[in-house]
């Protein structure tokens, strides 16, 4: 380690490791500078000035964010004439910013808005031009609002170096900067995967999901609908955080109460379809293995992901399951099984999914998951849009009574709980697949090596004597970097799980937005995101996907045996190469 | 395809062949871009997509540089560029007139093509004929001490001769 060198930070004296930028070093003695375009995750861009900070001997302020700590440096972070600069810096940006607050859906909930507030802005001294743009409403999923965009392109490298999508870039120059998709293309047109991870680090509203709760709040009052929900497991995990509490707390008894108060005759659990999910995908599984079918096998649950494959990496679709993700399993079943069993016609029932997902509003809108004509699901609603439902509608959800799910589509096991972080699938995978492949019970069903942050894990699993490769991926840009290496090496894994967002589903696009002081998708945040899924899982007993009684029961009613054609016909779908014309992830 | 055509996508693959052999070969995009302007007058959306899929670099980066620097075309210029100059000599003797006589003429702003692919009109800072102020330049011929009348007249005349080309070649 190198030697530690002396800086001043406020006429303090300071000891701090050399090689680090002057906010890195102020973060860790307690000084938090102000700031605005920088992301703990991204590259350094520099573009937004806020975090400026005096140097004494340099020529002008310095971006703390890049500038690095030198030996005898002397910085002041607070004194009057830099309070006044960089209250300028967000004076300027806000005159170039429709101050509409109070009917903006980021009300409230906006860095921007803190930033100010914590400037002490309290008038408007600046009035110049005005950008104005239309709002691009073309996704299923992700609206693009360039007149609330300050371009601090924390989206453009979101989507480029963690997603690797490069979808957005920032058009044109100066006054008329644009974030935009290549050719001013319309965000549905493009290659876009709906993953959210710009709703997630845009600062204002200039990235929104399409919002369907006020379409919701009016079916949720008609008589003549039986209204059905179903709720991701990581809903649960992270739904405490829009109502202001530590991130970790499981809140699946007090969303179920919840969303019944809100009107829903049916509270069921996406949960109870990954169970499903692992016994056909499980079973699809052993099948290639046993048949030569082909490997690796790649799961399909995470639906930018889906996108993201079909339009980078059509070569290998044969190699994705065709098992429906946990949500469209959940919704064909909803209008199928259930609207049998309860005796009702399901262009009656109203088929609703909270998830913590952008994406799904785009895989619900898919034409292959359409069954006898009908939507699974017809209208999903994020984690932020669900909360702020609940909210809304007064519902108290800290202190609610926790109750539990409905049957025949809510009852899950500890296996079904971990979809939703990375390495979950894959899990519950293996402790089904195992026992179905060689009949004996798996003793040590929590695996360490797939578990946790590291962007692309490796397992190997011992089945009687055949071992079997697995890797996992979280985030688009090392799902592409695990296919690349797919690509020069067919034989080096037999079964991939990828989820499309940083951490899993934990991390979606649709979770709760980073509250004053934390920052978006941080990793402790989403560890114990993490933490409370694993333990759901140790709590439960059971913890195997097959053992769930009403998977059991499913199958003996309605689908008889994995991988039947009732199974087929209800919970598998295909997928097609979608070509965007030359637009290529790096190293593709 | 057309043989001018295929002339065109060859002399550009062999210049991104070239640039794809260097070290840092996406510091070549500018280059390459310029190479796409110099054979198709402006930079084509597929052949973007071409320059994309040869060189490896993202569609919407190269949307990025193409739309940040004012000398690519994003859209078919005409067989004639049309400048009508706003500097300040020019200005002061009536340019401003000049130029709307010019987009009232040809029914398009500055920076667009007209309909029929004959002209593209764009604003030029100082031609260096202020004595004659105001001008404009037609390709790479001073029209000085220009009126509304006079502006229009030599539109008219490029009219004529390429009416007058058509009928030849026909």
């Amino acid at each position: 380690m190198a030697e530690q060198i002396t800086i001043y930070i406020n006429n303090k004296e300071y000891k701090v490791d050399p090689g680090q930028t002057i906010m890195q070093a102020a973060d860790k003695l307690g000084f938090h500078i102000p700031r605005l375009c920088y992301h703990p995750k991204l590259s350094i861009e520099g573009a937004c000035r806020v975090c400026i900070v005096e140097v004494e001997g340099a020529r002008n302020y310095v971006a703390s964010c890049a500038y690095p700590v030198a030996n005898g440096m002397k910085i002041h972070t607070n004194s009057q004439e830099l309070r006044q600069a960089r209250r300028d810096i967000i004076e300027l940006i806000l005159d170039n910013h429709p101050l509409d607050c109070h009917v903006c859906e980021r009300d409230g909930n906006c860095e921007l808005q803190r930033l100010a507030s914590s400037m002490g802005i309290r008038a408007r001294h600046f009035q110049g031009e005005r950008k104005v743009y239309d709002k691009d409403l073309s996704s299923e999923a992700v609206i693009r609002d360039p007149e609330k965009c300050i371009l601090c392109g924390r989206c453009v490298r979101m989507c480029s170096e963690i997603q690797q999508v490069h979808n957005l870039t920032q058009a044109h120059r100066g006054f008329d900067t644009v974030v935009m998709p290549a050719y001013d293309m319309p965000m549905g047109e493009s290659v876009c995967t709906a993953c959210g991870q710009c709703i997630n680090v845009c600062p204002t509203a200039a990235f929104l999901e399409k919002n369907y709760t006020q379409d919701l709040f009016q079916k949720l009052n008609d008589p003549n609908l039986i209204k059905v929900v179903q709720f991701a497991p990581s809903v649960r995990a992270a739904i405490g955080e829009a109502f202001g509490i530590e991130p970790g707390r499981n809140m699946e008894g007090e969303l179920i109460a919840a969303l019944r108060k809100l009107g829903f005759n049916y509270v069921f659990d996406t949960q109870f379809s990954a169970d499903l999910t692992i016994m056909e995908e499980g079973s699809e599984f052993l099948e290639r293995v046993q048949n030569n079918g082909k490997l690796p096998m790649i799961t399909s649950c995470s639906s930018a992901w889906m996108k993201c494959l079909e339009q980078f990496y059509p070569d290998l679709i044969e190699n994705v399951s065709t098992c429906k993700s946990p949500m469209s399993m959940q919704g064909a079943l909803t209008k199928s099984y259930f609207a049998q069993k309860i005796g009702v016609d399901p262009k009656k029932i109203l088929s609703v999914a909270a998830m913590c997902c952008t994406a799904k509003k785009y895989e619900a809108a898919r034409e292959e998951l359409l069954v006898d004509g009908m939507r699974g699901v017809d209208i999903v609603v994020t984690t932020r849009e669900i909360s702020w439902m609940i909210k809304s509608a007064g519902i108290d959800l800290l202190h609610i009574q926790p109750e539990e799910p409905d049957h025949p589509l809510g009852e899950s096991s500890g296996a079904g709980a971990i979809f939703g972080v990375t390495g979950g699938v894959m899990e519950a995978a293996i402790r089904t697949a195992y026992e179905l492949y060689t009949g004996q019970t798996l003793i040590d069903i929590e695996l360490e090596s797939i578990r946790g942050l590291k962007g692309i894990k490796e397992g190997k699993i011992d089945l009687d004597g055949k071992e079997i490769r697995v890797a996992v991926a979280h985030g688009l840009g090392n799902a592409c970097k695990l296919l690349d290496t797919v690509r020069k090496d067919p034989e080096r894994y037999h079964f991939i799980e990828i989820m499309g967002c940083p951490g899993g589903c934990i991390g979606g696009g649709g979770q709760p937005y980073a509250q004053a002081n934390s920052i978006p998708l941080d990793e402790g945040a989403l560890m114990k995101r993490a933490q409370a899924l694993y333990d759901l899982d140790r709590g439960k007993t059971i913890r195997r996907s097959h053992d769930n009684p009403d998977v059991q029961k499913l199958y003996k009613e309605f689908l008889h045996s994995p991988l039947s054609k009732v199974s087929h016909k209800y919970l598998h779908t295909h997928y097609k190469a979608k070509l965007p014309k030359g637009i290529i992830p790096k190293n593709g | 395809m057309t043989q001018v055509e295929t002339d065109k996508l060859n002399e550009l693959n062999a210049f991104m062949e070239q640039a794809v052999q260097n070290e840092h070969s996406d510091s070549y995009l500018i280059a390459v871009l310029h190479k796409v302007q110099q054979l198709y007058g402006y930079l084509p959306r597929e052949v973007m997509d071409t320059v994309a899929d040869k060189m490896q670099i993202p569609t919407a980066h190269i949307w990025g540089v193409a739309t940040f620097y004012h000398y690519f075309n994003l859209s078919p210029i005409g067989k004639h560029t049309v400048s009508v100059c706003l500097g300040t000599a020019c200005y002061v003797k009536g340019a401003e007139k000049v130029l709307d006589t010019v987009k009232k003429e040809l029914k398009i702003t500055v920076g667009q093509t007209t309909e029929d692919r004959l002209f593209t009109l764009q604003e030029a800072r100082c031609l260096g004929a202020c004595g004659i102020a105001p001008v404009m330049m037609i390709d790479d011929k001073i029209y000085g001490e220009l009126d509304a009348k006079k502006t229009v007249d030599i539109i008219n005349q490029y009219r004529k001769a390429e009416k007058q080309n058509a009928e030849k070649q026909s």
